[in-house]
């Protein structure tokens, strides 16, 4: 299973094996790795799930979407790499995929 | 409570009673946590139930909001498939229904709401089911078949998502609703209208001001007959007439209750030892000049669990959210910010198609709620603006070609 690690905002990091098919979101989620709130379980109807996708990834990741880039434009803190986690799938590409947690979520 | 808390016993394991054990963890809490919940599943999200997880698209195990170790490793103690039968609030115990009593400090109630049954005759037939749990899910799953006849009783949230995935999987489906449009009571008039024509556009035939008064059938459903005499053929009948907050316990216990569990602002009841969150309780809402809400949604699950947390634990309370929710059905995705009831204006952005739009509720001048289709920017801008207490003007929302986080930016304090 591919490895992801998240890297809270105080820079604690998490490294665990998400399924494919999952979402990053989950992954993080499941194995209760705080930092994202994802309130809404992953309907991109929250944007509590916000993460920076480390710059090494971000091709691999790929852009958000038309409602995914709407629901980031009201985030805190955006940046160039921003995603909404709950957006990304578990892919094998992903294997070593490194992701940042923003301050906060609301 | 002036003593210091060491034991918190949450009976109901649903969304709000797995959030609020694991933000008294997550909030530092080292004493002894008890969960408490009749279903054999730990705490799962039910907004799938009636999406990803009816159209099969999801497993079980995607529904649950941890892994089912997380608990263990956090300490926190699950007694699932055990119903808390009692509460004594001078001995601070819970009766479960092995006949325990399990001791707390502070009380978290957060046993959510039962579906309204529907008072006809033939309503305990095979082949009617509500949709409130997995284990409802799974038996509605059983019974669907291509081409097999759905009567869904009553045009809520839950049966419209249900007609739309019905409609994927290939079903006929008849939708029943004894309003004259559907989303009655959470919408309005233009919404409705909208979700009507897209449900009829995909084929879902629509009896309004129609009620069911019984349903027939020998060994299984096979109609649903109305008041007017006429009879609508089915296989299978979902009931999505509502919700009951489920407040026996607290009744019993002498606890006060209206319309749900009352609390004050922090999630109190009228007991200080004991809290109610989620659909049980009612508590007021601050951006709505303190109005005494009971809200059926995940984000008053997880405010209400974080609020009782903070209270628990005295630390300061959580940033208060305006209401939301959403609702998903074919591809559309509506996203509600604040309560619309009350609105004496409604002004639109967008016009109301597939491309999505926007429907903003005012009362006088101040902005109250959206309904954003397709629209997550106009949801985002409205929920903090609710938030923020600010308003705009209607005609700033009527120029589409203005974007909306420029609108809220150059938002107004209310007068
Ligand atoms: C099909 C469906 C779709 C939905 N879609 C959305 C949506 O899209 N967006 C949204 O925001 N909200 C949605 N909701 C609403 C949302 O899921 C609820 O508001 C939320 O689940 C409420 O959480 P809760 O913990 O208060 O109650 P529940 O999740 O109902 O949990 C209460 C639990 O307590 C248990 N319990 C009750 N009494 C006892 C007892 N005496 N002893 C032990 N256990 C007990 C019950 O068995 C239950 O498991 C939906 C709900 C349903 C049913
Ligand atoms: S989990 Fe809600 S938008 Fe990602």
């Amino acid at each position: 299973m591919p490895k992801i690690t998240y890297i809270e905002h105080n820079g604690k990091e998490h490294t665990i094996e998400a399924a494919v098919g999952q979402t990053v979101m989950e992954g993080a989620v499941k194995h209760a790795i705080p930092g994202i709130d994802a309130d809404c379980g992953g309907a991109c109807a929250c944007a509590t799930c916000h993460v920076y996708v480390d710059p090494a990834w971000a091709d691999k990741t790929g852009k958000p979407g038309g409602m995914e880039q709407s629901m980031l434009d009201f985030a805190n803190d955006v940046e160039p790499t921003s995603r909404l986690s709950c957006q990304i799938k578990v892919t094998a590409e992903l294997d070593g995929l490194v992701v940042r947690m923003p301050p906060s979520q609301h | 409570m002036t003593q210091a808390v060491e034991r918190v016993v949450i009976i109901g394991a649903g969304q709000a009673g797995g959030e609020a054990a694991l933000r008294l963890r997550a909030g530092g809490f080292e004493g002894a946590v008890t969960v408490i919940g009749e279903e054999p599943l730990p705490p799962y999200q039910r907004p799938p139930l009636s999406k990803k997880y009816l159209s099969g698209e999801w497993d079980q195990d995607r529904l649950l909001l941890r892994d089912r170790e997380a608990y263990a490793q956090e300490k926190l103690v699950l007694r699932l498939g055990a119903a808390a039968t009692a509460i004594d609030r001078a001995a601070k115990t819970v009766r479960t229904d092995d006949g325990q009593d399990i001791a707390y400090d502070a009380l978290i109630l957060a046993t959510g709401s039962r579906a309204r049954a529907l008072p006809v005759p033939g309503a305990d037939l095979p082949g009617v089911f509500r949709l409130r749990t997995a284990a409802d899910v799974d038996a509605i799953r059983a019974w669907i078949r291509p081409r097999a006849r759905l009567a869904v009783i009553g045009a809520g949230y839950i049966g419209l998502e249900a007609a739309a995935v019905a409609r994927g999987l290939g079903l006929e489906v008849a939708v029943i609703e004894a309003a004259p449009r559907p989303l009655s009571r959470v919408t309005s008039p233009e919404v409705s209208a909208f979700f009507l024509e897209r449900h009829t556009a995909e084929g879902v035939t629509f009896a309004l001001s129609a009620q069911a008064a019984f349903i027939a059938g020998d060994h299984h459903v096979e109609s649903v007959g109305l008041k007017d005499g006429s009879e609508v053929a089915a296989d299978l009948v979902l009931v999505g007439v509502g919700v009951l907050p489920e407040m026996g316990l607290a009744q019993a216990a002498g606890l006060k209750t209206e319309d749900g569990i009352l609390t004050d602002a922090d999630t109190r009841t009228s007991d200080p030892a004991i809290f109610a969150i989620g659909d049980c309780a009612r508590r007021p809402i601050s951006f709505y000049g303190g109005r005494l809400c009971r809200l059926e949604s995940v984000h008053n699950a997880i405010e209400g669990a974080k609020l009782a947390a903070a209270a628990i634990l005295k630390a300061s309370p959580p940033a208060l959210e305006a209401p939301w929710f959403w609702s998903d059905q074919y591809d559309l995705k509506l996203q509600i910010a604040g309560l619309f009831q009350g609105y004496d204006r409604l002004v639109l952005r967008g016009e109301p198609g597939p491309q999505g739009f926007a429907a903003f509720y005012f009362a006088g001048d101040k902005l109250i709620a959206v309904d954003a289709v397709n629209r997550p920017a106009e949801f985002l801008g409205a929920k903090q603006l609710i938030q923020r207490g600010q308003t705009v003007a209607f005609e700033r929302l009527q120029d589409m070609s203005v974007p909306m986080k420029e609108i809220v930016a150059q938002a107004r304090p209310l007068s």
